[in-house]
This record gives C-alpha cells, sequence and structure tokens, in this order.
C-alpha cells in the first residue's frame, strides 16, 4: 500500500518520518498526479486556510474530496481534522473542507498559542497505553453524527470534556498532532487498522 | 489527565506547523486580510514595515496593543509581535494580550546592548534572528522557540539573506564532519553551549525551526530561500510596499510551496506589477545596518 501525505503546507515531514517509523515508506502529494499514485492519504497539521488555498489554486481540492468520498482511506491530525470535518465553526468566512467525517469541529477551540499545552491522551482503541498528545491552537469536535466513533476526549479549561479523536470507517482525525512526537501509536494504528 | 503549556515542544511545535508558509507583515485590519486570503500562515502585526522604520528613523517600539488586537479580532490564522532586543516588559505586555509568537527583533530599537530576554520566562514562544550557527545557539540557549536568519531588513535586496543562510548551512555542515573532541573549541569559537553545538553535529539542523527573513521581495527570493534550506519565509516590506500586493501575497505563498518546481514560480512570478524599490544593502552605511544588531 502507497501512503502519500498533503505536502503543500505543515509539518508533512513529520508525518512522513512516522511512517517511516512504522516501516512504511510515504510519498510527498501535491498534485493531482501525484494523488493518483497512492492509496491512503495523510493531511498535516498546518494552517487550514493555507492549505485549502493552495489546493484550490494547484486544482488537488476536488480530487482528494472525491478520493475521499469515495473510500481512500485518511487519516487527519489537527488541520488534518478540520479538513476532514462535514462541518466547521469559527472559521474564515467559507472556509471549505474536504468532509467526509459527520462531525462539527471547532477551529481554535482550546484557544491562543499560549494556551496551547501537551497532555497524555487514554484512547483504548489506538493504544493501550496513553498516547503523548501536543495540542496546538487545536480544534476539538463539538458535534458527533451516529456513525462516528469517538476514540479520545480531554477536558478543557472550561471543566467540560472535548471529543479530540474520533474514527468514521476509512477516516481517522485527531486534534492533537502526534506526528511532533516519538509516539507512534496513531499512525501505527491507522496503518494496521483504518487501511484495512 | 494532566495538562501542560509552554513546554518547549508545544512552543517549538507551533513552528512545525508554520513549516512551508509564508509570514507576512501588516500594519493594518485590510491588510492582514489580504495576507489570510493569500493563503499566509500567520501575520506579523507591527505599526510601520521596515522599510518605513528606515525612510522616517527614530525609534522603533512595540505597536500599540489596540491595533494587535484589532488584528487578532480580524483573522482566523495566527498573530505574531515584535518586541525590542532585551524589552522583557514589551515581551510580558505581547503575552498578556495572547499573540501567538513573539518576534525579538532587530528591526526594533534594542533596548539592552548586552542581553537578550530570558524566553524561558514565558509561556508563549519567541522567534529570533541570528546572522550565523552561534548567534542562532545562544538564542535558542536564551528559550527561543524558533530561528530566522536575519537579511537585512526593509531593503529589498535578498543578498543578506542569502549570506546567513549559506553561514548557518555552512557551519552546521561543518560540525557534522568533525570528530567528538574537536566539538569543544567548535563550541567555544562560536561562543555557544556546547551541548547545543553537539545536538546540531549529531542531527545535522537545528533543534529548532529555521525561517529566513530580510530582503525577500520576490517569488523567485522565496524560493530561493526555500531550496537554501529554510523551513519557510517572512515577507516584510516586500508585499505591501509593492505595486500589488494581493497578487504578490499569493505569488509567493506559491512559490513557498513548489520551490522546487521553476515553471510554477515562473508563472507565479507573471503580471506582478512593480516589486518594492529596494536599496542595495552594500549603499547603507554601516550604522544603519539592523542584522547588526544582536550580541
Amino acid at each position: 500500500m502507497r501512503v502519500g501525505v498533503l505536502a503543500l503546507q505543515g509539518d508533512f515531514r513529520e508525518h512522513l518520518n512516522a511512517l517511516t517509523q512504522c516501516g512504511v515508506q510515504g510519498v510527498e502529494v501535491r498534485t493531482p498526479a501525484e494523488l493518483e499514485k497512492v492509496d491512503a492519504l495523510i493531511i498535516p497539521g498546518g494552517e487550514s486556510t493555507t492549505i485549502v488555498s493552495l489546493a484550490k489554486t494547484f486544482e488537488v481540492f476536488e480530487p482528494i474530496k472525491r478520493r475521499i468520498a469515495s473510500g481512500m482511506p485518511t487519516y487527519g491530525s489537527c488541520a488534518g481534522m478540520i479538513m476532514l470535518a462535514d462541518h466547521i465553526v469559527a472559521a474564515k468566512d467559507g472556509q471549505e473542507t474536504f468532509g467526509g467525517i459527520d462531525i462539527t469541529v471547532r477551529r481554535n477551540a482550546f484557544g491562543r498559542q499560549v494556551d496551547s499545552f501537551e497532555a497524555e491522551v487514554l484512547a483504548p482503541e489506538i493504544s493501550a497505553s496513553p498516547i503523548c498528545a501536543i495540542f496546538i491552537r487545536a480544534p476539538w469536535v463539538e458535534k458527533v453524527g451516529q456513525d462516528v466513533q469517538v476514540l479520545a476526549s480531554i477536558e478543557g479549561s472550561d471543566g467540560q470534556s472535548h471529543v479530540v479523536a474520533v474514527r468514521q470507517g476509512h477516516l481517522l482525525a485527531t486534534a492533537f498532532h502526534p506526528e511532533i512526537t516519538d509516539d507512534y501509536s496513531v499512525h501505527r494504528y491507522f496503518l494496521e487498522k483504518v487501511c484495512r | 489527565m494532566a495538562q501542560e503549556s509552554g513546554t518547549s515542544r508545544v512552543k517549538r511545535g507551533m513552528a512545525e506547523i508554520l513549516k512551508g508558509g509564508v509570514i507576512m507583515d501588516v500594519v493594518n485590519v485590510e491588510q492582514a486580510k489580504i495576507a489570510e486570503d493569500a493563503g499566509a500562515v500567520a501575520v506579523m502585526a507591527l505599526e510601520r514595515v521596515p522599510a518605513d522604520i528606515r525612510a522616517q528613523g527614530g525609534v522603533a517600539r512595540m505597536s500599540d496593543p489596540d491595533m494587535i488586537a484589532a488584528i487578532q479580532a480580524a483573522v482566523s490564522i495566527p498573530v505574531m509581535a515584535k518586541a525590542r532586543i532585551g524589552h522583557f516588559v514589551e515581551a510580558q505586555i505581547l503575552q498578556s494580550l495572547g499573540v501567538d509568537y513573539i518576534d525579538e527583533s532587530e528591526v526594533l530599537t534594542p533596548t539592552d546592548y548586552t542581553n537578550h530576554i530570558n524566553k524561558w520566562d514565558f509561556t508563549v514562544p519567541f522567534v529570533c534572528g541570528a546572522t550565523n550557527l552561534g548567534e542562532a545557539l545562544r538564542r535558542i540557549n536564551e528559550g527561543a522557540a524558533m530561528i530566522r536568519s536575519k537579511g537585512e531588513a526593509g531593503t529589498g535586496d535578498v543578498s543578506n539573506a542569502m549570506t546567513h543562510m549559506r553561514q548557518i548551512g555552512g557551519e552546521i555542515r561543518r560540525l557534522t564532519s568533525m570528530r567528538e573532541d574537536e566539538l569543544y573549541v567548535a563550541a567555544k569559537e562560536m561562543q555557544a553551549p556546547y551541548d547545543l553545538v553537539k545536538e546540531v553535529a549529531a542531527n545535522g539542523k537545528l533543534p529548532v525551526v529555521l525561517f529566513t527573513a530580510g530582503g525577500i521581495a520576490t517569488p523567485a527570493d522565496a524560493a530561493l530561500m526555500m531550496q537554501m534550506g529554510a523551513d519557510g519565509v517572512f515577507i516584510g516590506s516586500g508585499i505591501f510596499k509593492s505595486g500589488d500586493p494581493k497578487s504578490r501575497a499569493s505569488a509567493c505563498v506559491k512559490a513557498t510551496t513548489f520551490y522546487n518546481d521553476p515553471k510554477i514560480v515562473g508563472d507565479a512570478s507573471r503580471g506582478l506589477g512593480e516589486a518594492m524599490v529596494g536599496i542595495n544593502v552594500a549603499d547603507l552605511p554601516a550604522p544603519h545596518r539592523l542584522s547588526e544588531r544582536g550580541w
């Protein structure tokens, strides 16, 4: 199986490194031609507005949307979670997403960079031990559709529990960045369980 | 579960997600929106772009908090702001405003000609300029979570950015070829902490993200810096001092992503109108060279 990482902007090299650590040689995807050559895709952390703008300009936005809709296993971290959400709030006016997961995601929900944090997240479906998770101006999931499996939640500074990892069939999304840690359990889960 | 903010991983991670992007200087809400629409990964809110600071002279300070807050309210992307070198109270104010990154910048008039800000004291991450590897490692030792090569701000002349990227890259490559027992003297000579020197020698790169700044005015300049190994670019005066900021901003974003594709960089360079007029760095009297500020 060939796994691509969307390499328009963001920490795509860290995702490629995580794939290497899992024994998979990932490839960078920037164009429709490169997209055609992969069987699965990772959408990295970055600025979602920048990624949308570049994807549209270089005409890879619609092809990705179609591939996701037709069953290509896809994992998105942070900005990638925003890109996989059917609905987003607190977004830039008219901001579009690839969609695919029946969730509503709030952008920058945990606050600005001074509120960014690292935490251990419990996600038994992904890993028996807590996952080392970095949240950077991170989103959270506000509404979850009935076909969506919640994989992890954490408490926000508002004292409420918020969903930060979800799966819907062939699609996986986390509000945090496992790629900038040396905990590869989310990538392993994506490759071994979601991509099957 | 325990949650911890302001850790090195959280600060440095913020810079990781900006990689491959363009950070643009903006002086008002309108410019910030143009930058966001063009695909900037962040904006730097300041009162005067470096070209104007240069032209108007006087003491350049932190921007008015009202102006920074207005820009924060107008865009969804990260907002950075500049504090003077060594002015830790300006930095405290910027942190309290919730800016996403502080640039301890030589573009503003320095406050302390001996010490930089102790950046470990802050939750908000800092980016600092550097002209060589020793300077970069001293800033990292003080807590900087991101480095930008300085170039010469407000000139539109990319030659110093090139010099500084070559210098930093060359020194890193030299370290990787040294025997372990030679690293002690290398650390002494570049006036940098031995532990950081050893880390760079082992990994062949800085422990933080490295952007380029200072004099970038065209899509080709941006692509050049990316090919020189920058993780992304800051564009100060180059966009909003040009004839058609909207087109130039989006062209620089495209060129930064597709820096290895001359056809795309070439297409992005078409019909952009006038670039900023610019000043040759060689014509600047030495006391007016901003890159020499910082110690």
